[in-house]
C-alpha cells in the first residue's frame, strides 16, 4: 500500500466513550426561552400519580461535548463521501448536496401532515410530480408513495396482490420466490399470509422455465422476482415468465431494487411486470443514513389500481390536489400520514438535475462500470455465472478457499485497501459469493484502485493467507467477537454499580 | 469419532435408545459446520413430535438451523444448561450437551436410522 | 451530467478494455421488444439554481405563514440546531447500514446510545434501533405479542391514534389475527370496567396509548395489572415522547411502541419519522428490529455490532420476526443529539413548558362563552376544546386569521362533532397563545349555535 492515504483513518482517539460516560451533574447544553405564561406544579395539575422523577441516567453534558462526541463517531464511519462501496443490489451511489438543501426548506420541513389539503398545495404538488416521473420510467398505470423502505413496498404490494385475487373469489395460498431473492421477499410473503416455494435457478444463472411450469399452478397468488437478478444478469425470457404466470391467474411482482439496470432502457411495465416496488435510496440517490430512512413506493397496473392504500393523491379539473379516502377496495393504511415526504423531495430534486438523457446516461455508466470490474477481476477470481451481467457482478471466493482464504476474508482484507467490502456470501445460490455494484458514481480511478486491490488480495491468499483471515489490520477496530454479543447480548449501557471502579472503555 | 451405540441421520442427530425412552444431540460434524453456537431452542417437557418434525433450532452468528426429530415421541426432558452455555454443544455434542430426553412411541423407528459405520461412510460422500 | 465523473474518452478506454465497441453491446441481453427506443417523458435536466428555485416556490405554497396548533401524532419542538449540524455530516448520512462493523463504529455506538436513551426515557429494559414510524411499531408490537403468547385475540383502544389503528387492521388482517375495540370514558381515558370485561384467556395483548389521541395520560399501572390477570401483554403506544419528560413512563407496560419524531425531527408533512420498540430483556428474541451491542474486538478494545441477527429477514427469511429490513438510522441520531442536547434538565424544563403554555392556553379558551375542555383527564400538551359553534366554521375564521386551529375530531370520531384537538409546545409565544384565544372567542360569538 505504500504512501498512499489510507481511506478510514483511525481517529487520534479511539477510546471515545459513551455519551453517558461524559456526563456530570449541572452541565447542559439546551436553551429555551424563558417561560412567558404563569407555572404550574406538575402535581397539581397532573396529579402525583402522573409524574416522574428524573430521568436516570440521561445524559448531562455541554454543547462543545456533544460537536465533539459525535464528529469523532462520525470519522469512524466510511460513507458514500469517502469512497466507493461495491454492495450489491444497495446502488450506493452520490447523495446529492442540493437534495439536502431543498428537503431542510423552511416552507417544506414544517409542513404539518393535518393541515388543509389547500393548505399544502405545495407538498403535493411535489408528490404529484414524483408519482408521473415514476410511473413514466417504470411504464407502469397507477401508484402510492406511502412505502416507508422497500421492504415495505413488497408487503404494501402482495397485500394489494391478496385483496385483488380475493375480490375475485380466491386468494390462494402461496407465493413463488427464485431461490436467488433477498431474504425480504419471503419474509414478505410470510407476513401477507402466504406460503413460499422456492423456483430454482438454472446453470445459467436465470429462472429456470420448466421448474416455474411445474410450480405455477392456480394455487399460486404471484412470483416476486428481481430483474436483472440479484447475480446482475437480466431475465432476458421475462416475457415467458409473465406468460407462465398470467396464464394461471397470478400476478407478476418486479422486486425493483435493480432498476439503476434498466432506467431508461427498459421498462417493468413493458416486460410484463404488473407490480414494482421501488427503492428511492437505491436507484434515486435518496441517502442510506446508516441504515435508513429510506423510501419504497409501489407502482401497478390499472387493474391493481383499486387496492391501492389510503389515501390516494387525486388532481381536481382545476389542478387541486387533495388526498382521496373514498376507496373502497382498497387495502386499507400501510402507515399513518402520506410516507417519508423528505425523501420524496430529494428523489424529485434527483430526477429533475438529471432529467431524461441524464438517467439513460446514469444507466449506462452503471454498466459500464460493472462490466469493467468484471472484466479486470474474472482471471483471478471464479465468475459464478459465464452469462452477460448489468450493472453487478457475482464472483466466488473457489480459487481463494484452497488457500483457506473466505469471502468474509477477502472482504475485511479490503478494508485495509481503504474501500468497504463488497455484499459477503449473498446470494445464497453461490457459495463464498462476492456481489459488486459500483454504481456510476464511480470515476475510473477509483475502479482501478479496486481492481488492484482485489488483485493484490488475490495474491495474498497464495503467499501469505493469515494476513488475509486475520483482516483487517489498519482500521480503528479490529474484528469483533461476535460470537459473545450474541450469547451474552449487551443491548445498552448500564451505569456502574457504586462499589466498582471507573467503566474500563480500552484496553488494559 | 461416532459412538457405536447411537443411530444417526441424515440431518446429523444421534439417537441414544435406553429401553422406552431415547436422548437426542447433534453430530459432531454439525456443531463444526455451525461454527460457534449462540443460542439453542428447544421445546417444553410434554411435547410431542412425529418424525423428521422440527424441534427446535440451533443458531450460530449468521445462521440458524433446525433440529428434526429422528423418531416420534414425547418430550420428557430437556437440557436446559444450553440456555447459559450453548458453546456446550460445540464441545460435547454427543455428550453433555444432548438436547431432549424422550419416550419413544414407536422404538422400530431407529431401525431405518443409520448406523455409526454407514454415518460415517454418508459422510464421507458428501464431501 | 455533472454527478457523473467520466469523461467520454475514459468511457472509450473503458470500452476497449471490455472489449466492445459501443455501451450499446452491454445491453445485448434485453430483447429489442422490450428496449424503450424513445427519450423518458420526464422534467429536466435541471441546473442547481433552477432546482432551488422550483422548490423555493413549492415551499410558499404551503402554510408557514400560518400560526399552527396541530398535533395528533406530529409535534412541533424547538430542534437544537447541532442536531442538523451534526446529522449532516456526511460520514453519518452517507454511511450503510453497519455491517461491517469494523468501518462502522460511528453508526453503532450512536445506535448503542441511542437504544440505551429510549430505555432511560420509557423505563424499559430493551430497545431497538428504530423501526419506520410509531404507526407500524403498533402492529409489529401486536404480532410480537401474539408470538409471546401463542394467542391471536388483541383488544385495542379507540383512543389510540385512529390512523396507527387502520395500520393494525391492514396488517393483522394479512395476518389472521381478531382485533375488538376499547372504549373510552368521559374522563377521556380507556374504559377500564370495559377492558376488564372483555379481557379472556385468549387475550394475546391489550394495546393503549399514553397520552393517547385525546391529549389524556392514561394509568399505565391501572391497565397492566389488569392485563396480567389473564397473562395478557400490555403495548403502550407513544406518539408525545416529550411528554416523557415529566410523566411517569410506562413502566409497567409489556411493549412501549414510540414514535420518536417529537424528539428532535421535522414535522416535513408526514415523514420520515422514527419508530422504536422497547420492551423487557426476556423478550429479546421474538422483537423485530436491528439491535446494537456492545462486544471487544481481537485487541480487547470496546466496540458495537449489530447482533441477534438470527431474527432478521436476510438470515431467517420466512421465519423472520419482521420482514423489516431498514432502521431509520438517521433519524434515530437525530432524536440520540436531541436528546443529549436537552438531556436529563432539559427534556424537564421543555416538558414543564409545554405544560404551562398548554394550560394557560387551556384555562383561557375555557372562559369563552360556551367553550370548555372535554375530557377531565390529566393532558400535557394536547387537549380537546369542545366549542358552541360549529367546529368547520370555527375553523374557517380562525384560518382567515391565518390561523390552523387544530384538527376536527368528528373527522375521526363521529360523536365527537363539536371538538376541536388542540396542541400547544415551547415553540408557542404567550402573544400566539392570546392571539388565539381572542380568535376564538370572536369566531364563537359570530357564529350562531351549532349550525354549520
Amino acid at each position: 500500500m505504500g504512501d498512499a492515504m489510507a481511506k478510514a483513518r483511525p481517529h487520534v482517539t479511539p477510546s471515545e466513550g459513551l455519551i453517558f460516560e461524559k456526563s456530570s451533574p449541572g452541565k447542559h447544553a439546551y436553551s429555551l426561552p424563558p417561560l412567558d405564561v404563569p407555572t404550574v406544579q406538575p402535581e397539581e395539575v397532573l396529579g402525583a400519580g402522573f409524574v416522574r422523577g428524573e430521568i436516570a441516567g440521561f445524559p448531562e453534558v455541554s454543547e462543545i461535548e456533544i460537536i465533539r462526541h459525535f464528529t469523532r463517531l462520525s470519522t469512524w464511519n466510511y460513507g458514500v463521501d469517502t469512497g466507493m462501496y461495491p454492495l450489491g443490489s444497495c446502488t450506493m451511489k452520490y447523495n446529492p448536496r442540493i437534495n439536502e438543501v431543498v428537503a431542510r426548506l423552511e416552507g417544506l420541513a414544517s409542513e404539518h401532515p393535518y393541515q388543509p389539503a389547500e393548505l399544502a398545495q405545495g407538498c403535493l404538488k411535489i408528490l404529484r410530480a414524483l408519482e408521473q416521473a415514476l410511473l413514466e420510467i417504470t411504464g407502469m398505470d397507477a401508484i402510492t408513495l406511502h412505502p416507508a423502505a422497500g421492504a415495505h413496498g413488497e408487503l404494501t404490494g402482495i397485500l394489494m396482490v391478496r385483496a385483488y385475487l380475493t375480490a375475485k373469489g380466491n386468494p390462494r395460498q402461496l407465493v413463488l420466490i427464485p431461490d436467488s431473492a433477498h431474504g425480504t421477499n419471503p419474509a414478505t410473503a410470510a407476513m401477507a399470509g402466504y406460503g413460499v416455494a422456492p423456483v430454482k435457478s438454472n446453470r445459467a444463472g436465470q429462472v429456470d422455465l420448466d421448474a416455474l411450469r411445474q410450480l405455477m399452478t392456480e394455487n399460486v397468488a404471484a412470483l416476486m422476482i428481481t430483474n436483472p437478478n440479484t447475480l446482475g444478469i437480466f431475465e432476458d425470457r421475462i416475457r415467458d415468465i409473465a406468460e407462465i404466470v398470467h396464464a394461471r391467474g397470478g400476478v407478476l411482482y418486479l422486486d425493483g431494487a435493480n432498476l439503476n439496470a434498466l432506467a431508461g432502457v427498459t421498462r417493468p411495465g413493458d416486460f410484463g411486470a404488473d407490480i414494482v416496488h421501488l427503492n428511492l435510496h437505491k436507484t434515486f440517490s435518496t441517502p442510506h443514513g446508516g441504515g435508513g430512512p429510506g423510501a419504497g413506493p409501489v407502482a401497478v397496473k390499472r387493474f391493481l389500481e383499486p387496492f391501492l392504500p389510503l389515501p390516494v393523491l387525486e388532481e381536481s379539473p382545476a389542478g387541486r390536489l387533495r388526498w382521496n379516502f373514498e376507496r373502497p377496495q382498497s387495502i386499507g393504511r400501510v402507515r399513518a400520514f402520506y410516507g417519508n415526504f423528505g425523501m420524496h423531495v430529494r428523489a424529485l430534486a434527483y430526477i429533475l438535475a438529471h432529467g431524461p438523457e441524464g438517467i439513460l446516461q446514469v444507466t449506462r455508466d452503471a454498466v459500464l462500470n460493472s462490466n469493467y470490474i468484471r472484466k479486470g477481476l474474472e482471471d483471478v477470481y471464479e465468475l459464478s455465472y459465464p452469462s452477460p451481467t448489468l450493472h453487478e457482478t457475482v464472483f466466488s471466493d473457489k480459487r481463494q478457499a484452497r488457500f483457506g482464504v473466505r469471502t468474509m476474508d477477502i472482504a475485511k482484507r479490503l478494508m485495509d485497501y481503504g474501500f468497504h467490502p463488497y455484499t459477503v456470501a449473498f446470494p445464497l445460490i453461490v457459495p463464498g459469493a462476492m456481489m459488486i455494484e459500483p454504481t456510476e458514481s464511480e470515476c475510473k480511478e477509483e475502479l482501478d484502485l479496486f481492481i488492484e486491490a482485489l488483485r493484490a488480495i488475490a495474491r495474498e491468499a497464495e503467499t501469505d493467507p493469515d494476513l488475509v483471515k486475520t483482516a483487517p489490520h489498519t482500521t480503528r477496530i479490529r474484528r469483533l467477537d461476535e460470537v459473545t454479543a450474541n450469547r451474552k447480548p449487551i443491548l445498552r449501557w448500564k451505569p456502574a454499580p457504586p462499589s466498582a471502579g471507573p467503566a474500563p472503555e480500552v484496553a488494559d | 469419532m461416532y459412538p457405536r451405540e447411537y443411530r444417526y441421520t441424515r440431518e446429523h442427530e444421534w439417537i441414544k435408545l435406553e429401553g422406552e425412552r431415547a436422548t437426542i444431540g447433534i453430530t459432531h460434524y454439525a456443531q463444526e459446520q455451525l461454527g460457534d453456537i449462540v443460542f439453542v431452542e428447544l421445546p417444553k417437557a410434554g411435547a410431542e413430535f412425529a418424525v423428521l418434525e422440527a424441534f427446535g433450532t440451533v443458531e450460530s452468528v449468521k445462521a440458524v438451523s433446525e433440529l428434526y426429530s429422528p423418531v416420534s415421541g414425547r418430550v420428557e426432558e430437556v437440557n436446559t444448561s444450553l440456555n447459559e452455555n450453548p458453546a456446550l454443544l460445540n464441545r460435547e455434542p454427543h455428550g453433555a450437551a444432548w438436547l431432549i430426553k424422550i419416550r419413544v412411541k414407536d422404538p422400530s423407528e431407529l431401525n431405518s436410522l443409520l448406523t455409526a459405520e454407514q454415518y460415517e461412510a454418508f459422510l464421507e460422500s458428501s464431501a | 451530467m455533472r454527478y457523473l465523473p467520466k469523461s467520454d474518452a475514459e468511457r472509450k478506454a473503458m470500452l476497449a478494455r471490455i472489449g466492445c465497441s459501443s455501451v450499446e453491446e452491454l445491453f445485448a441481453a434485453i430483447p429489442d421488444t422490450i428496449r424503450l427506443r424513445r427519450p423518458l417523458a420526464i422534467p429536466g435536466p435541471l441546473s442547481e439554481p433552477e432546482i432551488v428555485d422550483l422548490f423555493q416556490t413549492r415551499a410558499s405554497e404551503n402554510a408557514s405563514a400560518y400560526l399552527r396548533f396541530l398535533g395528533g401524532g406530529v409535534y412541533s419542538h424547538f430542534r437544537p440546531v447541532v442536531v442538523d449540524a451534526l446529522a449532516s455530516r456526511g460520514e453519518f448520512f452517507t454511511a450503510y447500514t453497519p455491517y461491517q462493523p469494523e468501518i462502522s463504529q460511528g453508526t453503532l455506538q450512536a445506535i448503542f446510545e441511542f437504544q440505551t436513551l429510549i430505555c432511560q426515557l420509557t423505563g424499559q429494559e430493551i430497545a431497538n434501533a428504530s423501526l419506520y414510524d410509531g404507526s407500524t411499531a403498533l402492529p409489529e408490537s401486536v404480532i410480537m405479542a401474539v408470538r409471546i403468547s401463542d394467542r391471536t385475540r388483541v383488544l385495542v383502544a379507540r383512543s389510540v391514534h385512529p390512523e396507527y389503528r387502520q395500520v393494525l387492521a391492514t396488517y393483522a388482517g394479512a395476518q389472521g389475527l381478531q382485533i375488538e375495540e376499547l372504549p373510552y370514558t368521559a374522563t377521556g381515558q380507556v374504559d377500564r370496567e370495559a377492558l376488564a370485561g372483555q379481557l379472556d384467556d385468549r387475550t394475546a395483548a391489550v394495546a393503549v396509548q399514553s397520552p393517547n389521541f385525546f391529549g389524556c395520560a392514561e394509568d399505565v399501572a391501572a391497565l397492566s395489572r389488569l392485563c396480567h390477570e389473564h397473562n395478557a401483554l400490555l403495548i403502550c403506544v407513544i406518539n408525545e415522547p416529550v411528554s416523557l419528560g415529566l410523566l411517569q413512563p410506562p413502566v409497567e407496560a409489556d411493549i412501549v411502541a414510540l414514535e420518536g419524531q417529537g424528539l428532535g425531527l421535522p414535522p416535513s408533512y408526514g415523514g420520515p419519522y422514527v419508530g422504536v420498540l422497547a420492551t423487557k430483556e426476556r423478550f429479546v428474541r421474538t422483537m423485530p428490529g436491528r439491535l446494537a451491542g456492545q462486544t471487544t474486538d481481537s485487541q480487547g478494545w470496546r466496540g458495537f455490532v449489530l447482533t441477534l441477527a438470527t431474527r432478521e429477514q436476510h438470515i431467517r427469511r420466512e421465519k423472520a420476526t419482521s420482514n423489516i429490513c431498514t432502521n431509520q438510522a438517521l433519524c434515530a441520531l437525530m432524536t440520540t443529539i436531541f436528546m443529549s442536547v436537552y438531556g436529563k434538565q432539559g427534556m424537564r424544563a421543555l416538558a414543564e413548558q409545554n405544560l404551562a403554555k398548554a394550560h394557560y392556553a387551556a384555562h383561557e379558551l375555557a372562559k369563552v362563552p360556551g367553550a370548555r375542555v372535554r375530557f377531565t383527564a390529566p393532558f400535557f400538551n394536547e387537549f380537546a376544546l369542545e366549542v358552541p359553534c360549529a367546529v368547520a366554521t370555527l375553523q374557517r375564521r380562525l384560518a382567515e386569521q391565518k390561523i390552523l386551529g387544530g384538527i376536527a375530531l368528528e373527522h375521526f370520531y363521529p360523536e365527537l362533532k363539536q371538538s376541536l384537538l388542540l396542541c400547544v409546545t415551547e415553540t408557542h409565544a404567550r402573544a400566539d397563545l392570546d392571539r388565539l384565544v381572542a380568535a376564538v372567542r370572536s369566531a364563537c360569538a359570530e357564529a350562531p349555535r351549532g349550525k354549520a
